[in-house]
């Protein structure tokens, strides 16, 4: 490798004294671009009305943990929170399990209409309509689940048939363990999706106690613009199970979304 | 494995009976066509007449098409949706581009966090990213103009979103806020991807590393640009949420969008009609869009090969 041009080894040097540091520099920016509105939210959601006009980026005087204790009760915020349970649990796994079976179709037979029916799938992610979660996720995940089965070697679909068993066994146990990560990433985006959602709780649901924690937030700022602190605590309660889910899956969650999209 | 890939054993294969694959499909269709397809298919038969959403629906044929092409506010609302995409869909694949250029190639520190804590904004529900920037925007005590405010820019602290001239690129830099740290981490992933012996050859061949980003990188990320665009292009048309918790489309119209539009006539003028129409409008330019990003892609595709 020591053939390189004079005009490359001088771009190496280049990069070697102002690459590095500059680009650490420009990355931090960026970050700091991403984290800090949130931050700020939650460290607003510990101050008192007074506090927060003497400076949005400093630490709260006092923790006024308050604030959660008053959005959870008066708030209805457990309610809200209940209600997104309710909604989640049932849609995150009906959705799993009905992808894996479709996904499964797609990616490992041929069958007549097969064109047809996955253009059909295609035309709910695209429609501009709001429609529910349940319907969306087991388009999306037909997709998704088409992608990871498709990618399986044949061979051990073969070796299991050989075994005697049939496609329902092959599915279960052959493939569902080998694509368990996708499975897993997939999961997360639904619960994400469901949680974040707000336009249909907005279109279907009319009486206050059922209100998802999205849409509970969205009228409780209405109704408190002033209490900055309140509503602030309540962003971070909605906020909260996503950002731990996110940690927790952090590597699924990114490889999910972007080798998902890039198969869809 | 002896038997030969060219003729496989037909016997045993999952879903050797024809019926086997369609009742694995049934249940998850099932659903979809219930919740899905049957709204999708309702909406276009409403769209063809007059309807307030509760008493019985008169056929007016192509009526409400024709008054949405000359209705006002749809010609503003398209206009702001186009502004749309320029936030929501530009300048995040552009910004997602320069910032996977200066990664990518190059040992960063903490490569993990900084991938990590740029998705963030992408995950939190458009309710929360609302407060979070109605807060930040406030005239009164929102940090951005605490922040002019110190540095003595005064005359450019304003009522951001109540601002005519200045809601709609506010709320649009809030789009593109979510965007680009989705389009930056597809970017990265795609350019981890692109074959090493093609920067080797690269090298002997005596290409400088900005030759390398700009003939290897840039092409090889042409699948994951598309990618960006369709999905990104298909969130600015759609883009509702935003919209209602930060503005809901004001001042006057000035960040009404399509999307909102279809709400406004659904919910609250009670004009369900005249809301499917313009949803079947949009849902056309969104089937245009994504038809001709995939076409080009695929042109593009087949040259290579």
């Amino acid at each position: 490798m020591s053939t390189q041009t004079p005009g490359a080894r001088q771009e190496i040097r280049w990069r070697k004294i102002f690459g590095s540091t500059t680009v650490h520099v420009i990355l931090i920016l960026f970050l700091l671009l991403a984290l800090v509105p949130f931050i700020t939210i939650v460290l607003t959601s510990f101050k008192d009305s007074q506090q927060i006009m003497k400076g949005a980026f400093r630490l709260p005087e006092t923790w006024h943990f308050d604030n959660y204790i008053k959005a959870w009760a008066q708030g209805r915020f457990s309610y809200f929170f209940r209600s997104s349970v309710i909604v989640v649990i049932p849609v995150v796994t009906v959705s799993t399990f009905f992808a894996i079976l479709t996904g499964y179709a797609f990616g490992r037979m041929q069958f007549r209409f097969k064109r047809v029916i996955f253009f059909l799938f295609l035309l709910g992610i695209m429609v501009p309509l709001i429609l529910p979660q349940i319907g969306m996720s087991i388009a999306f995940g037909t997709f998704w689940m088409y992608g990871a089965f498709a990618e399986v070697p044949r061979d051990l679909e073969d070796a299991a048939i050989v075994d005697g068993c049939n496609s329902w066994q092959v599915l279960w146990r052959v493939l569902v363990p080998i694509v368990l990560p996708a499975i897993l990433a997939m999961m997360v985006l639904f619960f994400v999706w469901t949680w974040n959602d707000f336009l249909m709780a907005l279109v279907l649901v009319s009486s206050e106690e059922l209100r998802t924690l999205p849409l509970g937030l969205a009228f409780f700022q209405g109704r408190y613009t002033t209490n900055v602190p309140l509503t602030a605590a309540g962003a971070t309660i909605v906020a909260l199970p996503v950002i731990v889910m996110y940690i927790l899956f952090q590597r699924h969650f990114i490889r999910g979304v972007t080798s998902g999209a890039v198969q869809g | 494995m002896s038997t030969s890939t060219a003729a496989p054993p037909r016997r045993g294969r999952p879903g050797r009976r024809r019926w086997t694959p369609f009742l694995y499909i049934l249940p998850g269709f099932a659903i979809y066509a219930v919740f899905v397809l049957w709204p999708i298919v309702d909406t276009l038969r409403y769209s063809f007449f007059a309807w307030d959403g509760f008493t019985a629906p008169v056929f007016n044929g192509v009526q409400n098409y024709v008054d949405l092409l000359q209705d006002p506010l749809f010609h503003i609302a398209l206009r702001n949706s186009l502004v749309f995409i320029l936030f929501y869909s530009i300048l995040p694949i552009v910004l997602g581009l320069i910032l996977t250029m200066l990664l990518v190639r190059r040992r960063i520190f903490g490569l993990v966090v900084f991938r990590a804590g740029l998705f963030v904004p992408y995950i939190l529900s458009m309710v929360v990213v609302g407060v979070v920037w109605r807060w930040i925007y406030n005239p009164s005590f929102g940090p951005l103009n605490q922040l002019l405010r110190a540095v003595g820019l005064d005359l450019l602290a304003r009522p951001w979103l109540g601002d005519f001239t200045w809601a709609l690129p506010a709320v649009g830099f809030v789009g593109m806020w979510v965007q680009y740290g989705f389009c930056m981490v597809l970017f990265i992933a795609g350019a981890q991807r692109i074959d090493e012996t093609l920067y080797v050859a690269a090298k002997i061949d005596g290409a400088g590393e900005t030759q390398q980003l700009w003939n290897i990188t840039l092409p090889g990320l042409r699948g994951e640009i598309s990618v960006a665009l369709v999905t990104t292009l298909i969130a600015a048309l759609r883009v509702f949420d935003l919209i209602f918790v930060t503005t809901r489309g004001g001042p006057g119209n000035q960040t009404t969008v399509v999307a909102m539009l279809i709400y406004d006539n659904a919910f609250v003028l009670n004009r369900a009609g005249y809301a499917a129409a313009i949803a079947v409008v949009l849902t056309l330019i969104i089937l245009a869009i994504s038809y001709a990003v995939l076409a080009v892609r695929m042109r593009y595709m087949s040259q290579e090969d």
